[in-house]
């Protein structure tokens, strides 16, 4: 019998134990619910016994290196920016990253004029085929009530101060396609090479709240 | 044949809806310009409840003006945006007057 507690079903346990999981360890009542939840999809056959590890594995092992290795790419090879922007998915097989499930990306380029900012106020829709999973902050309610009205005083608090000449554009995600921000090059990298460039690319500049680190002096 | 272009205007129905669909009450009511058009996608307003989502609906991205959105509460500079995913059942066609998005 597993060592958690169901509230809210009744259904028999088949003596199975849940991998890994910490018997000192006091859940959630949300943590219970998505634990049954996911037992009765697989009970039912909707969902293989192991798809949800299999999916946590796959995100697990993406992080905004892999990110940063496509903005870098982009920086460094203006034939590989002109397809990433057109066929964002066929670009990102190029370098090795497949996307799973439904969801496809856009590359929003941020230029002298135009700066993007990602957000799901629905929920928390965010690129992780690619940057893996995202922020707390970025799933908080502060962040995603907060950036669709003031962007400009989200970014400064993320230490970001966009000139009021350039636009700003917030997009919120609420459908099936997840964006990724491509960062500006910053000045003085024009002799760095791709793995010195990608050093540079931040989370955050991927999402929009933050822009690529300046070069060490 | 995606129903709208770049460009035009289009007003967020105003739709009250008990159950998943992916419009933010935010812009419901509100009038928007296209900014792009995003291609063909299942209904998630469907495929939320077992469905296979078809027929597939026109995805647009929508661009509304920060300062027409929220009025006083945005003090940022003219031209900021927000840009939102709107499936096109949730769109109709606004008049090309200025009504400052509020209409």
């Amino acid at each position: 019998m597993s060592t958690h507690t169901h509230q809210g079903h009744d259904h028999a346990h088949d003596g199975h134990e849940h991998e890994g999981m910490l018997e000192d360890v006091e859940l959630s009542e949300r943590a219970r619910r998505v634990l049954a939840m996911e037992e009765l999809l697989a009970e039912k056959g909707v969902i293989g016994a192991s798809e949800v590890q299999r999916l946590i594995d796959f995100q697990g092992a993406r992080s905004p290196v892999d990110g940063a290795r496509v903005v870098a790419r982009a920086w460094t090879d203006p034939d590989y920016k002109r397809r990433l922007l057109a066929d964002p998915e066929a670009a990102l097989l190029e370098l090795g990253y497949p996307l799973v499930g439904s969801a496809k990306l856009a590359v929003l380029e941020n230029t002298d004029a135009v700066h993007h900012l990602v957000v799901c106020t629905l929920c928390s829709c965010y690129p992780t085929s690619l940057l893996g999973l995202p922020p707390d902050w970025y799933k908080s309610f502060a962040y995603r009530s907060r950036a669709v009205v003031d962007p400009r005083g989200v970014m400064r608090e993320f230490g970001l101060d966009v000139g009021d000449g350039v636009e700003v554009r917030v997009v919120d995600s609420t459908a099936d396609l997840r964006y990724l921000v491509l960062p500006q090059r910053p000045t003085g990298t024009e002799g760095m090479s791709e793995d010195e460039l990608i050093a540079l690319v931040t989370r955050d500049s991927m999402v929009g709240v933050g822009v690529a680190l300046a070069p060490v002096a | 044949m995606a129903r709208f272009q770049p460009g035009d205007r289009v007003k967020v129905i105003a739709a009250e809806m008990a159950t998943h669909h992916r419009t933010p009450s935010y812009i419901k009511g509100r009038v928007g310009r296209v900014h792009a058009l995003s291609g063909l996608w299942p209904n998630p307003e469907t495929l939320a409840y077992g469905a296979d989502g078809k027929p597939e609906r026109d995805l647009y991205l929508v661009a509304f003006d920060m300062k027409d959105l929220w009025g006083e509460r945005f003090d940022g500079p003219a031209g900021d945006v927000l840009l939102v995913d709107v499936y096109e059942q949730w769109l109709e066609a606004a008049e090309a007057s200025a009504d400052g998005g509020k209409a």
